[in-house]
């Protein structure tokens, strides 16, 4: 079924369809109208699951972290400064290999407060050992939430699926809700290897020392470092699950076949635009003018961003003479953290220096700043043929 | 209570392996042994960091039968309120959700996810076994450590201000059960522990556990002190159930026969007193004396 509706809805209805079982979620903006639809479908009765209105953030990944400890299928959501409250749980919630899935509607962090959109609430999660999606549309949104759920239970990673505030969650766009027989053929429902069950008794996320031990039968158990080296090693083959989560799904329902990176106009460019999020879909109409006055120019968008497709993009980049990677964060004190990511893997997949492509990165639209179709055009105009004016800040009026 | 427990009366089954990584004396080994006996089997634990994450074991080994949810420190009540919804999702209500925190856990960081579950009514007990300050960390003071106490953050001084009466806070919350409670009056515990799992909400119980390096007192007296806080009525040992307020055990025997012993009894059996003023010494008996005054006149 189609429908139109906002990509708050969207990811409401892809939690109902998961069959979701605990909900815990404290309202901040632009998450709320998300919260408020899950809350609105349990209280009708429409959605079989557990609604806990907690007194905050850290409570609400609380909830999740309880209830999915004891065997159920959990969500939440946040955004902005909800998010860096959360921060501690975040880490807890993939340190103690908790399958939740949590919808992040990106908004800038505060101080100074500012509620509109830009992505530096989750890229500062970045290193916590979440999977970390980025939907760039409606579609996507409840693709990707559902995707989330199997993904996050065939690894024990918790996933992120992060979308823009307000330019996706609160903005109206038609898109096909699954139907609900696919769903479950697609998501099975959820059977932990261990749940919390007083007939089988185990205490979790012990305190856990620095060398490896034996256990009261003598077999040796692992440290917090071996426990940590898993968590690392699942996220990097969560990569390929994340491609065969993803070609399941397209057999199902038809839609998907780039779940690591989107190439637009990428086969023949000598330059390519990198972004995440609504963004990748503005910039295919820039490329579009660009191309229009010659320039060979292509589109990369990064959809997982943890962990990293590092291969992948630097397959899509190969061959180009010059890469912008065009951010709505920054790692303060250095550069956007997919600039950095995006150099890393190149430096790792083109041996050959001298065949690698110039990387600029660019900032825009921080804190909801409109970032116009015009400023972006003119802006890789000057960069394919001189240079961008500095500091590189889309918009920026000093 | 109708049926009062005895010695011999409780459970023979136990929950706590002997031998665990309490400190020599600690009487929350007591509290919890005790505690866990009253529970039963079919219970599931929360713990946040504490001294109780020590005595539960070091991975690989665990030292409690029950199954045991370590958190983080502020989420106690919250994580207690996931694990209970998910049963509630999975037909398990059966299984008894069971927070087990320190007076830091629970009085300072814990206490906004506290307070923010028994206002939603999620239906779990917090136990709170307070040895008044951090004591896994090396003795810093908390919101209960009482006034005068030298803590290895208030070295010379000794703590200025008044300890937080977080029974009190849990009784305005307007909650079906507040007890408080001590290691060295298990049976009381066991008593006030079988009675709350009986009833709906956040039931909370407050244990005072006298710990002896925090307080500074030898090993073998921490049974003692804890008798010596009841019996001069630092401790009181009651319930509020459903809003109605009385003193049970060893303090409704104390009001009862007018034994009360002076406060000094109690503060002189630790070093942590030991420059305690004169004037915070009498300040100590008159807030006694006063809540006494209101037990006696039938207001508490």
């Amino acid at each position: 079924m189609h429908i139109i509706e906002t990509g708050n809805v969207a990811a409401a209805l892809g939690v109902k369809l998961a069959g979701v079982q605990v909900v815990a979620a404290y309202p901040i903006t632009p998450q709320t109208p998300l919260t408020e639809k899950l809350s609105e479908l349990i209280e009708a009765g429409e959605m079989d699951a557990r609604y806990v209105p907690v007194e905050s953030e850290h409570s609400a990944l609380a909830v999740c972290i309880g209830a999915s400890s004891a065997g159920a299928r959990s969500f939440t959501a946040t955004s902005a400064n909800g998010l860096l409250y959360m921060h501690e749980q975040v880490h807890w919630a993939a340190g103690a290999r908790l399958p939740i899935v949590m919808c992040v509607a990106n908004r800038a962090v505060g101080a100074p407060w500012n509620i509109w959109n830009d992505h530096q609430d989750s890229i500062s999660q970045r290193d916590t050992g979440w999977i970390q999606i980025y939907s760039c549309d409606h579609q996507q949104i409840i693709d990707d939430t559902l995707k989330a759920f199997r993904l996050a239970e065939t690894t024990s990673i918790p996933v992120m699926v992060c979308y823009d505030g307000y330019l996706l969650s609160h903005t109206y766009m038609p898109f096909e809700v699954p139907e609900q027989e696919k769903v479950e053929q697609f998501l099975p429902p959820f059977h932990p290897s261990y749940a919390l069950d007083p007939s089988s008794p185990a205490n979790l996320n012990t305190v856990t020392l620095p060398e490896i031990r034996t256990d009261v039968h003598g077999e040796m158990a692992h440290g917090y470092m071996e426990i940590r080296y898993l968590l690392q090693e699942d996220l990097r083959k969560a990569v390929q699950v994340v491609e065969e989560i993803d070609a399941a799904f397209q057999e199902i329902f038809g839609r998907g076949g780039a779940p690591l990176v989107e190439p637009y106009r990428c086969d023949d460019a000598e330059y390519v635009v990198v972004g995440m999020g609504s963004l990748t879909y503005q910039l295919w109409d820039v490329i579009e003018t660009l191309r229009t006055e010659g320039h060979k120019i292509g589109v990369l968008g990064v959809r997982l961003y943890r962990p990293f497709p590092d291969a992948a993009v630097a397959a899509a980049l190969r061959g180009a003479r010059g890469v912008f990677v065009m951010e709505k964060a920054l790692s303060y004190g250095y550069e956007g953290a997919l600039c950095s990511d995006l150099k890393s893997a190149l430096y790792d997949h083109i041996p050959d220096k001298s065949r690698a492509p110039f990387v600029k990165g660019l900032v825009a639209g921080i804190g909801g700043r409109e970032i116009r179709t015009a400023d972006l055009t003119d802006t890789l105009r000057s960069g394919l043929v001189g240079s961008i004016p500095e500091p590189g800040w889309i918009g920026i009026q000093l | 209570m109708t049926t009062r427990t005895t010695i011999l009366s409780l459970p023979k089954e136990e929950y706590v392996h002997p031998g665990n990584r309490a400190c020599t004396g600690c009487s929350l080994g007591i509290a919890y042994r005790i505690g866990l006996k009253a529970l039963g089997p079919d219970t599931i634990l929360i713990v946040p960091p504490s001294c109780l994450t020590v005595l539960q074991g070091l991975f690989p080994v665990a030292s409690t039968k029950l199954p045991s949810l370590n958190v983080t420190f502020a989420s106690t009540a919250a994580a207690a309120t996931g694990v209970l919804e998910a049963l509630k999702a999975q037909g398990r209500e059966h299984t008894k959700v069971v927070a087990w925190a320190g007076d830091g856990g629970t009085a300072d960081i814990g206490i906004q996810s506290l307070s923010g579950a028994a206002e939603r009514g999620d239906d779990f007990l917090f136990m709170c076994y307070d040895n008044e300050g951090y004591m896994n960390t090396g003795v810093q003071r908390s919101g209960t450590t009482p006034q005068g106490a030298i803590t290895a953050n208030t070295p010379f001084k000794g703590k200025m201000q008044q300890r937080k009466d977080v029974a009190a806070i849990m009784t305005a919350h307007g909650i079906d059960y507040v007890a408080t409670a001590s290691a060295s009056y298990p049976l009381d515990l066991y008593d006030k522990i079988k009675k709350a799992i009986t009833l709906k909400g956040v039931k909370y119980i407050h244990i005072h556990t006298p710990c002896p390096p925090g307080w500074g007192f030898d090993t073998r007296y921490a049974v003692k002190v804890g008798e010596l806080a009841v019996e001069t009525g630092y401790l009181d040992l009651y319930e509020v159930e459903k809003g109605e307020f009385r003193l049970t055990g060893a303090s409704a025997k104390t009001l009862e026969k007018g034994t009360r012993k002076p406060v000094r009894e109690y503060l002189q059996t630790q070093s942590r007193f030991r420059i305690m003023s004169p004037e915070q010494a009498a300040d100590a008996q008159a807030r006694v004396d006063a809540t006494w005054s209101t037990y006696s006149s039938g207001e508490g």
